[in-house]
């Protein structure tokens, strides 16, 4: 299947398989961190959140339950597109520990790009400009190590694959699945993961004390 | 000193916005157990004043006690002593009549027991009963309006600010809205609301202060300032 494309790995479609599915599973993780941007966008064009900001609360807890919302909801889209993925044909020699890894560090991606997406949320105008920005991180796989390999790519676009965030990620997964993951990909996944969440958290907080509701 | 205690106390609160001023310097003074109605035309700054009294908004300038905290030091102490009903809805029109009130008392941390008690209550003192399975969002202007005011009272807060409760409504609902509102000035709750009409605050207030200009012009009781507005007017 992919071996007819140029400087796709060759192999049967069982290597394609295990070559697509991260990106596939970053992917399924973006589209879900869409959502919470239109639903955070939403509730600030209702007074129900003034409310909340008028009550003795934590001030963020309201985003907080956005962020688990999306998880659950990522760990249940994760599930499905996984189990196609091996009815299709996926293989892969990855271990328990491997197993729990993968789990741990798709766990975190979501974590970190539910809080970047939240900020979105609260700083997009309305609704539907909210969910325009968070639509490039569905489409960022494809300018990274998603779908073909990132030495196969023509220069200027091979630079940016080489550095964006969902690169590393995609390889420690990668590496994950086939039972050998990479030190340096999955230090970089972790890297990454904690500057998009701890900046989206940042930037939320910092929003959501200041954004009146319209 | 004062013998009674102020609910709220506010002094020179000023707001602008990029060039556009607001507030240009507002006193206030709200005994415990008396009813305020900050009387205004659109765009007179009622919501703003509102926001600021109730911490959703930082003034420029002024200093400001509400229920006996700052608003800037003591936010926090100061929305656990209050119940909001802002201008616009604030129920989520997915939940259903009786969902939204008891997610206020889950927020409240009220137990399970008790939680059910008041909701029931409420439900009934407000009419609600009979939309407490029905979506929020298929309910009535008045229907909505109340179910706000019955989330505003889940906490049993002792000092409620009301942003324009009434506009929007049909007479009757209105009247209705009234009623409960002096049901709660029975009960011995502090009253701030906000209103685009004399008759509304003449009927619900005892003490009146118009807002325009960003500055309160006049302040007294609803009888004083009958007489005080046709004079204005003539001059
Ligand atoms: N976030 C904001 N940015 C810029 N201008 C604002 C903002 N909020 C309010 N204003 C302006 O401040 C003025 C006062 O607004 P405010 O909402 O306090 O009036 P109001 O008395 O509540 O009016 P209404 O009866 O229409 O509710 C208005 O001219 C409004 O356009
Ligand atoms: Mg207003």
């Amino acid at each position: 299947m992919g071996a007819g494309l140029p400087g796709a790995p060759a192999g049967d479609r069982g290597d394609y398989l295990t070559f697509i599915t991260p990106g596939i599973l970053v992917m399924t993780v973006a589209s879900v961190s869409i959502g919470t941007a239109v639903l955070v966008a939403t509730d600030m064009t209702n007074g129900i959140i003034d409310r909340f900001r008028t009550m003795a609360i934590a001030r963020s807890s309201v985003l907080t339950g956005h962020v688990l919302g999306a998880m659950i909801q990522t760990a249940h889209a994760l599930a499905v597109a996984l189990g196609a993925a091996f009815l299709l044909g996926l293989h892969t020699a990855a271990s328990v520990t491997q197993w729990l890894g993968l789990a741990g560090l798709l766990a975190l991606l979501s974590f970190a790009m539910t809080w970047f997406t939240v900020a979105l949320g609260l700083a997009g105008p309305d609704p539907e400009t909210a969910s325009d920005l968070p639509m490039i991180f569905v489409l960022l796989p494809f300018v990274g190590s998603g779908f073909v390999p990132v030495e196969s790519m023509p220069s200027g676009l091979r630079g940016f694959a080489e550095h964006q965030p969902f690169t590393p990620v995609m390889d420690a997964c990668r590496g994950l699945l086939a039972g050998s993951p990479s030190g340096a990909d999955t230090l970089g996944a972790l890297g990454w993961c904690a500057v998009i969440g701890v900046g989206g958290h940042l930037w939320s907080r910092r929003l959501y004390r200041t954004r009146a509701a319209k | 000193m004062t013998t009674r205690t102020n609910a709220i106390e506010a002094a020179g609160l000023r707001k602008s916005y990029g060039g556009l001023q607001v507030l240009a310097g507002v006193d206030l003074t709200v005994p415990e157990g008396t009813v305020y109605a900050l009387l205004g035309p659109n765009g007179a700054g009622k919501t703003t004043t509102v926001r600021i009294l109730t911490t959703l908004l930082d003034a420029d300038a002024g200093a400001a006690r509400v229920a006996g905290y700052g608003i800037r030091r003591d936010a926090a102490r100061v929305r656990a002593s209050i119940g909001v009903t802002g201008q616009f809805s604030a129920v989520d029109e997915l939940l259903t009549g009786r969902e939204n009130p008891r997610l206020m008392a889950g927020l409240a941390h009220l137990d399970r027991r008790r939680a059910r008690a008041v909701v029931g209550h409420l439900l009934e003192r407000f009419g609600l009963a009979d939309a407490a399975g029905r979506r929020a969002g298929a309910n009535s202007g008045g229907m909505r309006r109340r179910l706000d005011l019955a989330m505003t009272l889940v906490a049993a807060p002792r000092l409620i600010f009301l942003d324009e409760p009434t506009t929007g409504l049909a007479p009757r609902s209105r009247r209705d809205l009234w009623g409960n509102v002096r049901e709660l000035v029975a009960d011995g709750v502090t009253v701030f609301l906000t209103t685009q009409y004399l008759e509304e605050a003449d009927q619900l207030a005892d003490r009146i202060g118009v807002l325009d200009g960003g500055r309160l012009v006049a302040e007294s009781t609803a009888a004083e300032l009958k007489r005080l507005v046709p004079g204005a007017t003539s001059s």
